[in-house]
């Protein structure tokens, strides 16, 4: 009788190993329920159509749809423009993440520091992040008219300038200016708080030692905020590789297929030209793309980020 | 217990995501009973979709027992086409459309548009006879088939700014309509010199940037140059006409008659009062007010005469509509002679009988009588659709990225020798 009850007891101090009661249980499915259908029906189930889409031969407007198997694939990959639409999205991406990433550590470095004012700066740096990207697009293409803003600063210095957005050299890196101004801020912000995590004494330990300024920024400044800077290049290459307002609104792809982008091509096919089982496996080859540099860059990380959370 | 309420939460969350999406799916009404119409538009313009409603009430009020409502549903994306194919690829598709010229021969050719000819014929009064032929020819396929009613015969015409003109010292244009002097090279010459002189632009195509090519090339008609040939088997960029034109139109570019291309953005507007001379059809007379002196005159000639261009929209029942006997009779109705005069009071009509200064009066209430009769009545009878082709969005692209040389200086040539390279094999099928 004793040790039935000593047992009793022992049950109810030791917690349990079973699982939660049901109610619990179907507390937590209702929670998530609509976050996972969301992504299940708006992401997950629309992303397999495309991909059965990419096998067929479809026009929307008839509704016609006739399997072909790997065609549109084979097409793809032996279509001039969708080589020139690579090329144009992996520049387009590599000029955005670098740009990207160099102009807002800079600006997190600068304005890492209490001085009056340095809010205002901040904010005037994170402002176009909150700006319509039509806007911002719209405006720069005012800036970047023959007789433009640009121009017109650049005839003052006795310079002058070129058609910016029609000239097939210069039309990509404008965009990507275009790209890296309107998202440098978001950046900013970030390498702003991985900055402040950086523990000062840190800094000052290395500087009694002797370390130069640079030093300490490359050997310790720089690797431990690593992990933020794999999570804005994954980000940043992401975003990128998904431009399109700002081509469709500054060059409608061109000049030639100079801007053509992966996502403007893959557009132009569907509702232009009224492929969609083409468009679709032009969606399919970008999904590849991004999914492969993100993974690239993830893996990565174990040579270069050692402070990982 | 209280599993059974969280179950019951859970469940009824469910479910009503589930009520939601089916909803949001839509369903399918019965096809045999009284209609519920619908019909995509491409203009959001308030005038016109009251005149709209007013026709589709009178005939709801005539027809209750075919059609119980019409509803007029402005297509909102930029790119009208994009907009109604997504509608239509997702099931949603509309009864009637506004079919824009450039889509018209892939719209008939591929078997989306519905044969309308036997509703207009057999509707009393109605007078198919009426509609000049070479309006309704781009809608029409080889067994003389009917498919849309060529609502909008809008020919192209040149705006000018005559205060901008006089400021600049230049020539009375008008005085050289009619005479021999009336040229693409005498109107470049005064774009040229006002743009010099006064640093507005010279002369503009508003609806023109890369990727609406045909703007341009559309003009080439008066060098004797068309982009393709007429059964739209051979191309013909690379022909000497559309060479010299092209030349031609990248020398008044680079001497400022005509603005540099910038991108992918329009032209400045003739409205601001910037433009010395715009291509444009009737309809933009409604923006322009009385800030300065305007005159809208027919096209000059090039090297090969004087050629007319019409730009058109259709109005067509498409084939997978469910409703397709009662949308070809609200058709026939909304476009009888009768409601044809009152669409013409926004749309330049292709109706013989309503081509005249009072019908078109109403359409463009700022043009003189004169205006008028020299830039419309005269024009329409014998003006040609702007150039189409059946597969056109199959290579539209092709032939925007090959152009783009052009725009910015390069060899013209070259240009239209590649484009002619990348497209031929699907103008040949």
């Amino acid at each position: 009788m004793t040790a039935r009850t000593s047992a009793a007891n022992d049950r109810r101090v030791v917690p349990s190993r079973r699982p939660r009661p049901d109610g619990d249980r179907w507390l937590g499915v209702a929670f998530v329920a609509p976050q996972v259908l969301g992504v299940i029906i708006l992401g997950v189930v629309p992303f397999l159509f495309v991909i059965w889409y990419s096998f067929n031969e479809w026009r929307p407007l008839t509704g016609e749809m006739k399997f072909i198997g790997l065609d549109n694939y084979s097409r793809l990959f032996a279509d001039p423009t969708f080589s020139a639409s690579v090329i144009a999205s992996l520049l387009f991406s590599a000029g955005v993440l670098v740009l990207n990433l160099v102009i807002a550590i800079s600006l997190a470095v600068l304005l890492n520091r209490r001085m009056k004012g340095i809010t205002a700066f901040r904010t005037i740096f994170f402002s176009p992040v909150v700006v319509s990207v039509v806007a911002w697009s719209v405006t720069w293409g005012f800036l970047l008219a023959p007789d433009g803003g640009l121009n017109g600063a650049l005839r003052l210095l006795g310079i002058d300038g070129t058609n910016w957005l029609a000239d097939s050299s210069t039309a990509l890196i404008s965009l990507v200016v275009v790209q890296v101004f309107k998202g440098v801020g978001m950046n900013m912000v970030l390498f702003l708080a991985a900055l402040q995590s950086v523990p000062e004494e840190i800094r000052e330990a290395a500087q009694l030692d002797g370390a130069s300024p640079w030093k300490s920024f490359w050997s310790i400044t720089v690797p431990m905020i690593a992990p933020t800077i794999l999570l804005t290049g994954i980000l940043t290459t992401i975003g990128s590789l998904e431009v399109f307002a700002p081509v469709q609104l500054l060059t409608g792809g061109g000049p030639g297929d100079a801007t053509n982008v992966l996502p403007f091509f893959l557009y132009r096919t569907a509702f232009v030209s009224q492929q969609f089982g083409y468009a679709s496996a032009i969606g399919v080859v970008l999904f590849a793309i991004i999914l492969t540099l993100t993974m690239l860059q993830w893996t990565s990380r174990r040579k270069w980020v050692h402070d990982e959370v | 217990m209280r599993a059974t309420r969280y179950r019951g939460a859970a469940i009824a969350l469910t479910g009503v995501l589930a009520v939601s999406l089916s909803a949001c799916a839509g369903g399918d009404t019965d096809a045999s009973g009284p209609a519920d119409l619908k019909m995509a538009l491409w203009s959001s313009n308030e005038g016109h979709l009251a005149l709209l409603k007013k026709i589709g009430d009178a005939y709801v009020a005539e027809h209750g027992d075919e059609v119980t409502s019409i509803t007029f549903e402005p297509v909102t994306n930029p790119d009208y086409i994009a907009g109604l194919t997504t509608q239509i690829a997702g099931g949603d598709v509309p009864d009637l459309a506004w079919i824009p010229e450039a889509s018209g021969p892939e719209f008939v050719d591929s078997g989306i548009l519905h044969d309308v000819r036997d509703t207009l014929k057999d509707t009393e009064g109605y007078d198919l006879d009426d509609i000049l032929p070479a309006a309704l020819a781009p809608w029409q396929d080889d067994k003389g088939g009917v498919y849309a009613y060529p609502f909008s015969n809008s020919p192209f015409a040149l705006y000018i700014n005559e205060d901008l003109l006089a400021k600049a010292g230049q020539p009375d244009v008008k005085s050289l309509v009619g005479t021999p002097n009336y040229t693409w090279e005498t109107i470049t010459d005064i774009a040229a010199a006002t743009n010099s002189k006064t640093g507005a632009v010279g002369l503009n195509v508003p609806t023109f940037n890369p990727t609406n090519w045909s703007a341009v090339t559309m003009l080439g008609n008066a060098w004797g140059a068309a982009p393709w040939s007429e059964d739209g088997a051979t191309c013909e960029f690379a022909s000497p006409g559309m060479i010299d034109y092209l030349t031609w139109y990248q020398k008044q570019m680079s001497r400022g008659a005509i603005p540099a291309v910038s991108g992918n953005a329009a032209p400045a507007a003739f409205a601001s009062g910037d433009v010395a001379f715009s291509i444009a059809q009737l309809s933009q007379s409604g923006s322009l007010d009385d800030s300065f002196e305007w005159s809208f005159l027919p096209l000059p000639a090039g090297p090969k005469g004087y050629h007319p261009i019409v730009g058109q929209a259709g109005v067509s029942v498409l084939e997978r509509s469910k409703h397709q006997k009662q949308a070809a009779g609200f058709l026939a109705y909304l476009t009888n002679p009768t409601n044809a005069e009152l669409l013409a009071q926004f749309f330049p009509p292709p109706r013989q009988s309503l081509l005249n200064v009072k019908t078109l009066s109403k359409a463009a209430p700022k043009l003189s009588p004169e205006e008028i009769q020299s830039a419309i009545i005269d024009v329409v009878p014998e003006a040609k659709v702007k150039p189409q082709h059946p597969v056109l969005s199959q290579f539209s692209d092709k032939v925007r990225a090959g152009l783009d040389p052009v725009w910015s200086g390069g060899d013209v040539k070259a240009a239209v020798t590649g484009i002619c390279e990348q497209i031929s094999p699907t103008l040949k099928g």
